[in-house]
């Protein structure tokens, strides 16, 4: 690989988040094997104090953005092709996650690079990077290389151990020089989660709805089941956009990220955005018609028996067992 | 306002995907096609803002099977013009599409005046080499933001908007956009609204979908793929088969054992 690599140090709300750590993870085993730099940069936040704990990189770049606390896609674009500029990086790493949509295709755009997106593996195989992708809702995987080995690749959360980023090692910092353009999007506030009635996530059992509940209807159904458990529902995105459950209800990418004893998933697939909030579940318990969803792939125990046929044996065996 | 949406159509996921025997596609001939999810949520955060502030809906999609029904329900939905764009494209190479539109956008604007909001899905499942709507942008020289589920004017200043965009753990934030820009909408403010079959019928009857034809210019910078496979399962999950009670007084022990049940 004739360059080094580039990683964007991804911020929110001034701290990184946890795929900087996973890309710099990645980034150092591909960098250590083919014997080339991996550099990190911090865009604005609290540059420096953020800069120091990226000790697994060789050198962090620093960019200072004044009071812009959020720097929004269209100038990290900006920043990031100025750097790319004066550092010549052959690979530059971004997260494929919602804080960061947007910037690693503009950026390879811009810059007449190819761009591979939604990377959750890295093989070197003679001397190259070769990228494993998952598509189709995770039914089904690339594996792809880069024209000459150059270009941006979009870095899928969770995918890679966090762990492997993080370094005890204090790095050495270079604080860069850009010009930051004025952009027709401007950043005006963070709006915090709504409280609801439910806080999904401090729940040992969450009786989980997708797709497969059919209609608002049934909702009702999993209520009883969770009440019967002692746990709550919650849901996959297609319920929640379709208004059956409230937003605090989601699980997922864009929703909570929960940890409970059990994870009941009622007709949910199991797309990498579902499973990015709920994988880490001690327990998870798929019910899914179909035997090739996904969610099986991450599941604990499974069956294919049709939900609405179960749940109502569940929930009245359930009571005669908690009546014993 | 003008709100031209651009629908991309993708595979149904639900059903099974096959891959093609140079095992680098996708089987075309064994694949439905659909509009993708956040392409008709776009669909539908343009048609609340033609209801509640007025705007002119333009739905635009580049041929792909299943297209014209996708086209003729925007259409009884309150698009006043579908558009189709052939040729057909391969689905992988979000630059040569966006190539396509970008001609597209031209034709239809010139150069995007401040009434108009371009609006894309905010990503698709079949987005392996970028994606549409911040490829579009770069190449028409517009702003971006994507991942947004609300977009409303901003009172008293004509061109801009205030656009929500989701981050994760349910944070948002609330942004500002000047205008002309190219919006990657995730979900509308509200479930895509129900169409019942005798509007899409008379759409279909009124033969209103328009169409025009655009070379795109490609450029030789895609990614190799080596070859696209079914993921081997590593971690399958320990299957409970029988009936209902069979299944169900399993579970109970299985919660049981790991103290889930008091």
């Amino acid at each position: 690989m004739n360059g080094g690599i580039l990683v964007l140090a991804e911020q929110l709300k001034g701290e990184p988040t946890g795929v900087a750590f996973e890309m710099l993870g990645v980034g150092r085993t591909i960098a250590d094997e083919l014997g080339v730099q991996l550099e990190a940069v911090v865009i604005g936040g609290e540059g420096d104090e953020i800069a120091s704990g990226l000790g697994a990189a060789d050198k962090v770049l620093k960019v200072d953005m004044g009071d812009d606390q959020m720097p929004v896609s269209d100038t990290v674009v900006s920043i990031l092709d100025q750097v790319s500029d004066k550092r010549s990086p052959a690979l530059i790493l971004i997260g494929c996650t919602n804080v960061s949509q947007g910037i690693g295709t503009r950026l390879a755009e811009r810059r007449g690079l190819a761009h591979l997106n939604f990377c959750t593996k890295v093989n070197i195989e003679d001397g190259r990077p070769v990228f494993t992708s998952q598509l189709f809702g995770g039914k089904i995987f690339a594996d792809a290389t880069l024209p000459e080995d150059k270009g941006v690749v979009s870095i899928y959360p969770g995918a890679f151990p966090a762990e492997a980023g993080k370094s005890e090692k204090t790095p050495e910092v270079e604080k860069i020089d850009v010009e930051v353009p004025e952009s027709p999007v401007v950043f005006k506030r963070f709006i915090e989660p709504e409280i609801g009635d439910v806080d999904i996530t401090g729940y040992d059992v969450l009786v989980s709805v997708g797709r497969g509940i059919q209609n608002p209807d049934n909702i009702e159904l999993a209520e009883e089941l969770a009440a019967a458990m002692g746990g709550a529902v919650s849901a996959s995105r297609p319920v929640i956009d379709q208004g059956w459950l409230p937003l605090t209800r989601q699980v997922g990418k864009s929703g909570m990220n929960v940890k409970p004893k059990l994870y009941l998933a009622l007709g949910i697939s199991g797309a990498p955005e579902h499973q990015e909030g709920m994988k880490n579940a001690s327990m998870i318990v798929a019910v899914n018609t179909d035997d090739k969803a996904p969610i099986f792939d991450i599941s604990h125990y499974g069956t294919t028996i049709d939900l609405f046929d179960l749940v109502e044996v569940l929930k009245d065996k359930l009571e005669e067992a908690k009546g014993t | 306002m003008n709100i031209i949406v651009l629908m991309k159509m993708v595979p149904d996921v639900v059903e099974p995907l096959e891959i093609a025997e140079d095992g680098k596609n996708l089987d075309k001939e064994a694949i439905r096609m659909m509009a993708s999810e956040s392409s008709e949520h776009a669909l539908e955060q343009a048609l609340i803002l033609k209801d509640s502030v007025g705007a002119e809906v333009t739905v635009a999609a580049i041929e792909a099977p299943e297209l014209d029904d996708a086209l003729f329900s925007a259409s009884a939905k309150g698009a006043v013009r579908v558009i189709k764009i052939t040729p057909e494209q391969d689905g992988l190479r979000a630059d040569i599409s966006a190539s396509v539109l970008k001609e597209f956008i031209k034709q239809e604007c010139g150069s995007p005046g401040s009434d108009t909001l371009i609006f894309t899905g905010s990503q698709a499942i079949d987005d392996l080499q970028g994606e549409l709507g911040p490829t579009l942008a770069e190449q028409l020289g517009l702003p971006f933001i994507g991942v947004v589920t609300s977009i409303k004017p901003v009172e008293g200043e004509e061109g801009k908007v205030t656009a929500i965009k989701e981050y994760s753990g349910g944070l948002r934030g609330e942004y500002e956009v000047a205008l002309p820009a190219v919006v990657g909408i995730q979900a509308a403010e509200q479930p895509s609204r129900y169409v019942p079959f005798a509007k899409i019928r008379a759409a279909m009857k009124s033969g209103s979908i328009e169409s025009t034809e655009i070379t795109p210019e490609v450029e030789g910078r895609g990614v190799e793929i080596a070859r696209m496979y079914v993921p081997e399962v590593t971690g399958r999950a320990e299957m409970i088969e029988g009936d209902p009670e069979t299944v169900a007084a399993r579970l109970i022990e299985i919660f049981k054992q790991n103290g889930i049940l008091g």
